[in-house]
């Protein structure tokens, strides 16, 4: 039992043409088995998350009750694209599932919403955005470090509070992009091999190898994608991350929120005074 | 890729006296199961050493399931039933001579002799490609070579295809959907009925199979409802050997003529989709319209709408408009004119 499924193609050769479905049960047992050991390891073995120093009344009184957050186009973006991840999902993965229907051309259609909602992202993220506050910056890293040596019993500083996002957010996106982009790139190419009205078909656009390889990369990332969008629902139904997923529907986070885990001068962010 | 041909590879035989017991070995192998009722369409596959199921389950010996009777004035036909039965049956004549037309001009006698009625709507397709065994998306693949620039595909689909533009080759599929046909299906669950059109599997629903049949389940009978006995009838099929031959495409239609007007009608091609295609359009169309060359005309143009011919395949699209206009409005005129 291998990763990868080859054929050998009319001129002798032996190319891979996808991976093996049975890997996306791997993908859903486990996400599964992460969710469940996370879920136990928060409720029983996990200490309180401690940060620096509660902050005092006179702080606490110069910012609004409610703190900006996402904006309405950032919240839109997130949610076109999760619907059409969503189709993705169900249409590559159901029919294998054994629950058949003509999904090539729904999953393509997804396929350019989320390849025009992600386009857009990176427009507005890079021109109308503070670009920078997803990705992992040094602070992250060493927090990072402190908080699993303290998970794991060890002595370290304590962590300080977040920036904009915290650090399993942007490693969270940084995967999500690496996957995305993967099935998004592969995808578009792949176009090509079915009917659609934008190309005409042209199945040798690349040779059989390359052709398995974007079907292997865009099997694998898809599989990824499995795992890591039911760890990403879990994460927004967990209770105490559930002011962050509020705030993509409204917008905001609440006060308390924001000076308990984030640092204002990190995030800064507009005041009353 | 090397293929030995005519060397079978090595399996598990099973030859069941009755339905129960064949149900009981399929739910038993599942998908390591192989149904074989007249071996035609089994041994090719078996041979080429392209299919290599680990059990075979041989239906020669399931006396159930052989054999014609009448049920409420229509038909029951067993689903192992010779083709050659199914010709020669003065029931099936009398009434629902479109199905003894369209099994006589299946292949040749001495297959037809073989073959069976159940064997013939379930038959895979006949893609060169896929039967030599290269790794196209029928055969679980990621590619279809019949549909490439430089493919040769001058059998094959002009509507409906989705990745493969293999078509269904059986000669009585669309005489069954003409007479509201229904297939009998069992498992060690139970029995389900399926109309014909609907027994019949496109790629955009499942690529790799070409009916409803699932892993554990049985053909064990068809169905033939009396509504359409002693109706207009009217087959064609059209294929490049007269001798004996897959269809390049055949037609099929029961019609019910009132004053010169088309009351009721049903009409289905085949050999131009992954599936036979039930025109219901068309039946819309001529309904309460004169069966005359105007109707055909009109009923051929509208047939083929939505047709998407491959590099060779272009005259497809003249066929089935002519097939259709002629099996609307009779055979007036000359053949080919």
């Amino acid at each position: 039992m291998g990763v990868i499924e080859t054929a050998t193609n009319p001129w002798g050769q032996s190319v891979p043409i996808h991976i093996e479905f049975y890997l996306m049960w791997v993908a859903a047992i486990g996400g599964l088995a992460f969710l469940m050991v996370h879920a136990i390891y928060v409720q029983f073995v996990a200490a309180k998350a401690a940060h620096s120093a509660p902050v005092s009344p006179a702080i606490e009184a110069r910012y609004p009750e409610k703190i900006k957050r996402h904006s309405l186009v950032a919240r839109l973006f997130h949610w076109v694209m999760s619907i059409a991840m969503f189709a993705l999902l169900i249409t590559a993965f159901l029919p294998r599932m054994g629950y058949p229907f003509a999904w090539v051309t729904w999953h393509w259609i997804a396929g350019l919403v989320l390849t025009a909602s992600v386009i857009f992202h990176i427009f507005h993220a890079s021109f109308w955005m503070d670009f920078w506050s997803i990705w992992p910056d040094k602070i992250d890293i060493e927090d990072g470090k402190r908080r699993w040596l303290r998970a794991t019993g060890k002595s370290a500083p304590e962590p300080r509070k977040f920036a904009k996002y915290p650090m399993e957010n942007k490693m969270y996106h940084l995967i999500i992009v690496l996957a995305g982009l993967s099935v998004i790139l592969t995808g578009v190419f792949m176009m090509k091999r079915v009917r659609t009205p934008f190309f005409t078909r042209n199945p040798y656009l690349f040779t059989d190898f390359t052709w398995g390889m974007m079907y292997v990369l865009h099997g694998l990332a898809g599989v990824g994608l499995i795992g890591l969008i039911m760890a990403h629902v879990y994460f927004a139904l967990r209770p105490e991350k559930f002011d962050i997923t509020k705030s993509m529907i409204g917008g905001s986070i609440t006060r308390d929120h924001y000076l308990d885990h984030h640092d204002p001068e990190r995030w800064v962010v507009e005041t009353t005074k | 890729m090397a293929i030995i041909r005519d060397i079978m590879p090595a399996f598990e035989l099973f030859q069941p006296a009755t339905i129960g017991d064949a149900l009981g070995l399929l739910d038993q192998h599942g998908s390591d199961a192989w149904v074989m009722a007249g071996g035609l369409d089994t041994f090719d596959w078996l041979k080429d050493r392209i299919k290599r199921p680990k059990v075979v389950i041989d239906l020669s010996q399931v006396g159930e399931l052989r054999g014609i009777k009448e049920v409420n004035g229509g038909l029951e036909i067993g689903a192992t039933t010779t083709l050659t039965e199914v010709v020669r049956n003065p029931l099936v004549k009398e009434k629902f001579s479109i199905l003894s037309t369209g099994a006589e001009l299946a292949a040749s006698p001495q297959i037809r002799n073989q073959g069976t009625l159940g064997g013939n709507v379930s038959q895979d397709a006949r893609c060169w490609y896929y039967r030599g065994g290269w790794k196209c998306y029928r055969a679980g693949g990621n590619i279809c070579f019949a549909d490439t620039p430089t493919a040769v595909n001058r059998e094959h689909a002009i509507l409906h295809a989705d990745r493969c533009v293999a078509v269904n080759p059986s000669d009585s599929a669309p005489a069954l959907i003409a007479l509201e046909a229904q297939m009998v299906i069992r498992n060690v669950k139970g029995e389900r009925v399926v109309n014909a059109e609907d027994y019949f599997v496109g790629p955009a629903i499942n690529i790799t199979h070409m009916t409803v049949l699932q892993p554990g389940d049985l053909l064990t009978a068809i169905r033939i409802p009396a509504t359409w006995a002693g109706a207009q009838f009217y087959y064609e099929k059209v294929r490049d050997r007269q001798v004996w031959d897959f269809p390049l495409m055949n037609v099929a239609s029961a019609m019910v003529v009132n004053g010169g007007n088309i009351e009721k009608i049903r009409i289905a091609v085949n050999a131009a989709a992954a599936t036979p295609l039930r025109l219901k359009a068309v039946e819309d169309a001529v309904r309460g319209q004169p069966r005359n060359t105007a109707t055909g005309e009109m009923a051929g143009k509208l047939a083929i709408v939505g047709a998407e011919p491959l590099r060779y395949n272009g005259y497809k699209v003249p066929l089935m408009r002519n097939l259709v206009k002629r099996a609307i409005s009779g055979v007036e005129e000359p053949k080919w004119a």
